[in-house]
């Protein structure tokens, strides 16, 4: 991992998986769109609204998945020293608030149709909704301290502290009676779902993570140069 | 050890002293239960059943509304550096001023919450779960809020702040919190037993994240 550690490195091999990244991403969502919108069948109770899983679920995946590399980030910053971590860290706090705000609103947008409310204060909404607030704490931290040594600083620590909130989100409808339904795909025992539903749903996952995948090398590449730029502006005004 | 009881005695003097403390959190906790029959309407059934959520959200943002003296102060005239250079770990030193804050604000409040709950036609028999399980968990809530403090230790809005980070961990303790105080008699000793176990964690935990971060403001 030491030989990412070169910011110079990082961006040049950035700039070159990057086309690669993007065109697997259109092509994933390509195919997982047909088979979510044209080649799965309606859901015998649920019908036609059955495909807002499909842009649903992966959302919500996305959600944890980012907030899990944040910590993690946080994590190697933390032991490692890394010089990317924070980097990476602070990146993918807008890209995962993003997946959780489409999460929330597509499921609300599922929710009216199936359980008759747009909302219901359950333990996985509520969950899903503290983890939106943890992105947008997260995010204000950056924001509210001015001096990026010491905001790489205090954010570790807020994201390791948010990171509790993950096996509550992801157990909640285990643990509590929940108008949502239960896990389906990742549970013991196999996935309980149909396969010609569960295909398009892992590629629509798959698609959704190389998407997340190009969005943060794309902003970590525009975070590192905007650190450059600030440096070369510090070092001009010492000189004058 | 000594030096902890020294600073106990200190920060919670300081905090009976200056009025700031237990007097404004009493008062807007009157402030809320006033409040409250006038927004709603004075139906005894509906005050009833909202008592202890009401009861609960006030204590929570009591709190929150104190956290920020935990540290603030003493960051500001130095005290907070000297500490720092004590023999006593900074860890240990988080965790006397977030015992502090539950003596003088959280815990006080916590044993008078239930009674002003008469107010609002509280039943009487969730008069005692209530209490424990406010006692319980608001030595949890000063604890997380002593987190919240560090990490805005030296910001201008970070009284904002506070309440967007440690908002979501104050969820598991309302919860928990409700779930004792329902109504239903078999649930009031598993929750009991639970918002046990959360303030444990955050007793070991809380110093540390607090400590940390108090580490990145003293640099």
């Amino acid at each position: 991992m030491q030989q990412f550690a070169n910011p110079t490195r990082f961006l040049s091999l950035a700039n070159r998986a990057l086309p690669a990244i993007w065109t697997l991403t259109v092509i994933l969502f390509a195919i997982g769109l047909y088979g979510a919108l044209v080649s799965a069948p309606p859901d015998y109770q649920q019908g036609e609204t059955v495909r807002i899983m499909f842009v649903h679920v992966p959302a919500a995946w996305l959600a944890m998945l980012v907030y899990t590399v944040m910590a993690l980030a946080s994590a190697v910053a933390i032991i490692f020293r890394h010089p990317l971590a924070d980097v990476a860290a602070k990146t993918a706090a807008p890209i995962g608030a993003v997946f959780c705000f489409l999460a929330l609103a597509t499921g609300s947008l599922w929710g009216k149709p199936m359980w008759g409310a747009w909302w219901v204060w359950d333990a996985r909404l509520t969950s899903m909704f503290v983890l939106f607030l943890l992105y947008l704490g997260y995010i204000a931290i950056w924001q509210a301290i001015e001096e990026p040594t010491r905001a790489a600083m205090i954010a570790r620590i807020v994201a390791l502290v948010g990171f509790i909130n993950i096996p509550i989100v992801k157990f909640s409808v285990d643990w509590w009676n929940s108008l949502h339904q239960p896990a389906s795909v990742f549970r013991a025992g196999g996935p309980s779902i149909a396969t010609s539903m569960l295909w398009p749903l892992l590629v629509m996952g798959l698609a959704y993570s190389f998407l997340f995948l190009a969005l943060h090398l794309m902003s970590m590449r525009s975070e590192i140069t905007a650190r450059k730029l600030r440096n070369l502006r510090i070092a001009r005004s010492g000189d004058a | 050890m000594k030096l902890l009881l020294a600073l106990l005695r200190r920060d919670i003097i300081l905090a009976a002293r200056q009025g700031g403390g237990v007097g404004t959190a009493v008062g807007f906790f009157l402030t809320v239960l006033v409040l409250l029959p006038i927004g709603i309407g004075p139906d005894q059934a509906t005050l009833q059943r909202l008592a202890p959520g009401v009861l609960w959200i006030t204590l929570l943002l009591s709190v929150l509304l104190s956290a920020d003296r935990i540290f603030q102060q003493d960051f500001e005239d130095g005290s907070l550096e000297v500490m720092a250079m004590a023999p006593a770990s900074l860890e240990l030193v988080a965790l006397t001023k977030a015992v502090a804050h539950w003596l003088s604000t959280s815990l006080p409040l916590s044993i008078a919450a239930p009674f002003l709950g008469i107010l609002l036609n509280l039943r009487t028999e969730i008069i005692w779960p209530l209490t424990l399980a406010m006692v319980l968990g608001s030595f949890a809530l000063s604890l997380l809020a002593g987190i919240g403090a560090s990490l805005t230790l030296n910001l201008r809005r970070g009284g904002l702040l506070i309440s967007i980070l440690v908002l979501p961990l104050y969820v598991p303790i309302l919860v928990f919190g409700m779930s004792a105080t329902a109504g239903n008699p078999e649930l009031i000793m598993p929750s009991l037993l639970i918002l046990a176990a959360i303030t444990l964690t955050s007793l070991v935990l809380a110093p540390i994240a607090a400590a940390a971060a108090l580490r990145a403001y003293l640099r």
